[in-house]
């Protein structure tokens, strides 16, 4: 069970010498009982001590790595139940399911298909993560898919076997990949847990249900193996959802060992769809990784817009730089728009700017990512701040007209920014959804 | 040590709203249907009750409706008669109940009369028998006249109006009490504001369990996720015993979702994205099937793919996970 702050503090060397980060042990002690901290980083640390707090010191849910290099995953170490109470730390990492059965043309278009996975919008980029070969013949089928896998693609690898020989096989023929090694079962546990200790990957642990889930994982880590990706074995939508809710709940609130490990969820849908909606749920409620087999980009784009969405920092909101942004063929004629630099502010501007049909210029002031009336509110879309901006962004030399149009939220900003930039302002609709009609009616589009 | 399942208990529950009425209850719908109720999160089945499912309300607009060219496509043999166009709904579409958006009452738009309107809410619910929604086209004075002709021609029948909204909520919530309707209370992103207008139409004597909030959402990838976390604050705060947070979710998931470029866009520069006619549907189903992770209780959707998909989804969803 979790320490205190001042449980943990008895403990430590208490040397004050603040080499661990925190200027104090007690400070050292509290960050370890929030789980903000590791043990390791403090030099003097005894060996019981380090016993003793080994538990409590360690996160709630392990963080596992899959992969190497810059496409290494990360899965695992969140700390809340709810995104509004912090945030969501790793984004669920997606994989898809391929085949060793598959022909060798048929391979190529997978991979190709797969790796073609990236999308860029609202100026980010969305990439997969994994993919996942699993095994449906003998250990040298398995092993030759294996190894055109991966040569043929940069992401990381899940090997999907029980049978520890075509295991063995696999992970010889990916060495230095660091795949996740999936799965170690009630039957083979001590096979796959030795196979995962000597290629040093992490190990997925699949069992009937969430109890025997439990009984399995304290066997494993018996055996001393701790690098685990948990699936409690339900397959159906609802069951996943609630098995997926209880092992967060079990490693946040009561820090229940066997479950503090990243979980793993494989949809079950035919339809693409279909099984799209399956995996959003996953995505939603708690999966550290999701198995796929759609791996159209149409299918895909949402999922990983809601993904992205979900793990946003709630509190840390997401910002577009502050420069002039051209939408459509703009000439020295085309108006010109202010907002803010808030994602979403921005974007909702763009993309009504881009229906109204007019080609437009957009300066987003940066007011630290908040919209137009929390800026306004706070101070930080003033009229002094706005002139600053459009003084020193280079619009003059853009357009030859010296007309802007203001967010019609800040209208009792038109006659200090006027004086202040020296350009005629005109105030523009409240929402963004009333672009197009205000453009229409202004510029006859 | 063996696990043992960790259940939390509430100690309130999310009220249960009635829509439409039937005869007996002085209107003509040839059933009603119940929302809210629940006793823990979003389908938790093992831990508390969830006894009914979220519904799908598609939408319909007494006018042309001013949507996107690929999803006014799927309507193109009836979007001019918004009585064919709610019965293909329920009929084809096997919508749970019809959302009639009056936006002919624009006064910058077809500026239709009071009693227009009034007339084609009327034709509409002789032509289906589900429960109605009807919201207003969003031009405050003109919507309270409308909603109120509405609602006094059309007593009885429980209707679903909307919207109140902090700054004008007197006028239809009147019109709600005294002829028997429901209310949806709108409040833009802000559980304070939330709580705040459910206890003023409250203390205008409208009862509690005749309100749905409409938390106000974004769509997929604009902004979904703000609405995701009041959402769950809400019923959290339901969940804890605020009865000013109890009220069942209404989500404008069509609107939000078909504003997305993601969502309409067609043509080569966007292949990248890959082909409109799949993901356009996809992003309204994936915007109602997150928002129903987060506790909606009423879906307004537009495609019906999308319907179709949600509606498997939530069929999933509802089925037990006992331990």
């Amino acid at each position: 069970m979790a320490l205190t702050g001042l449980e943990i503090y008895k403990l430590l060397p208490k040397k004050n010498c603040g080499e661990c980060g925190p200027p104090t042990c007690l400070a050292f002690a509290m960050s370890l009982a929030a789980g903000k901290a590791s043990l390791e980083v403090c030099p003097y640390v005894s060996d019981e001590a380090k016993e003793a707090l080994g538990a409590a010191s360690a996160p709630p849910i392990k963080l596992i790595k899959i992969g190497v290099g810059d496409k290494a995953v990360e899965l695992g170490d969140e700390t809340v139940i709810f995104r509004h109470d912090k945030t969501f730390f790793h984004p669920t990492g997606i994989a898809f399911e391929v085949k060793d059965s598959l022909s060798e043309a048929e391979l190529t278009q997978k991979l190709e298909e797969i790796n073609a996975l990236e999308f860029d919008r609202v100026g980010l980029h969305y990439e997969v993560d994994m993919v996942a070969v699993k095994q449906t013949g003998d250990a040298a089928q398995f092993k030759a898919a294996v190894q055109k896998i991966a040569a043929a693609t940069n992401l990381s690898l899940v090997l999907i076997t029980e049978d520890p020989a075509s295991a063995d096989q696999g992970l010889e023929a990916c060495k230095g990949r660091n795949p996740l090694l999936y799965a170690a079962t009630e039957n083979n546990y001590k096979e796959m847990t030795e196979l995962a200790q000597k290629y040093s990957v992490p190990l997925g642990v699949k069992a009937e249900d969430i109890f025997n889930l439990s009984n399995l994982v304290e066997k494993i880590t018996a055996l001393g193996y701790k690098e685990l990706v948990l699936d409690s074995g339900s397959r159906t939508t609802s069951k996943v959802l609630a098995d997926l809710t209880e092992m967060r709940r079990a490693a946040i609130k009561k820090k229940y060992r066997p479950f503090g490990y990243p979980t793993i969820a494989f949809t079950t849908a035919e339809e693409p769809m279909e099984e799209m909606m399956q995996s959003q749920v996953y995505v939603s409620k708690y999966a550290s990784m999701v198995v796929l087999k759609t791996t159209d980009k149409h299918f895909v784009l949402p999922l990983l817009a809601w993904r992205q969405n979900l793990y946003t920092d709630p509190q840390k909101p997401i910002q577009v730089e502050t420069k002039i942004y051209e939408v459509g063929n703009v000439t020295a004629d085309s108006p010109v728009y202010l907002t803010t630099n808030f994602s979403l502010t921005y974007y909702s501007v763009e993309g009504e700017v881009e229906g109204s049909k007019v080609p437009s210029y957009i300066i987003p002031v940066d007011t630290d990512g908040t919209s137009v009336l929390t800026a306004w509110a706070a101070g930080k879309y003033s009229a002094e701040k706005i002139a600053e901006v459009m003084n020193s962004i280079g619009i003059e030399e853009k357009v030859n007209h010296r007309e802007v149009i203001l967010p019609g939220y800040v209208a009792v900003l038109s006659g200090k920014l006027e004086e202040k930039s020296g350009w005629k302002v005109v105030v523009g609709p409240r929402e963004a959804a009333g672009i197009p009609a205000f453009a229409k009616s202004r510029y006859g589009a | 040590m063996a696990f043992e399942v960790i259940k939390e208990r509430y100690m309130s529950k999310v009220n249960e709203v009635l829509l439409g009425a039937t005869a007996e209850n002085g209107g003509s719908r040839s059933h009603v249907l119940k929302v809210g109720g629940q006793t823990t999160l979003p389908y938790l089945h093992f831990e508390g009750e969830v006894p009914n499912k979220p519904i799908i309300a598609m939408e319909i607009t007494d006018v042309e409706p001013t949507w996107p060219a690929p999803l006014k496509e799927m309507f193109k043999d009836v979007y001019n008669d918004p009585i064919a166009w709610a019965k293909k709904c329920v009929d084809e579409y096997k919508a749970d109940l019809i959302y009639v958006v009056l936006n002919g009452a624009d006064p910058d738009g077809a500026n239709k009369s009071p009693e227009e309107c009034t007339a084609t809410v009327k034709s509409i619910l002789k032509a289906v028998g589900v429960p109605l929604i009807v919201k207003g086209c969003g031009d405050e004075e003109k919507d309270n006249e409308v909603l109120g002709k509405v609602a006094e021609e059309c007593a009885g029948e429980n209707l679903m109006l909307g919207v109140a909204e902090q700054e004008n909520y007197k006028s239809i919530a009147a019109a709600c009490m005294v002829h028997k309707h429901s209310l949806i209370a709108l409040s833009p992103l802000d559980i304070n504001i939330c709580k705040q207008l459910n206890i003023l139409v409250n203390e205008m004597g409208l009862p509690l369990d005749r309100i749905m909030i409409d938390p106000m959402i974004g769509g997929l990838g604009y902004g979904i996720e703000y609405a995701y976390s009041i959402m769950e604050r809400i019923r959290m705060g339901a969940l804890q015993g605020d009865k000013m947070l109890s009220m069942p979710m209404i989500c404008t998931v069509g609107y939000e979702a078909w504003r997305a470029k993601e969502a309409y866009s067609d043509g080569e520069e966007f292949q990248g994205w890959g082909e409109q006619s799949f993901r356009g549907p996809l992003w309204e189903a994936m915007t109602a099937a997150t928002l129903i992770q987060a506790g909606a209780d009423i879906l307004l959707m537009r495609h019906p793919q999308a319907v179709k998909l949600v509606q498997k989804n939530i069929t999933e969803l509802m089925k037990s996970n006992k331990y």
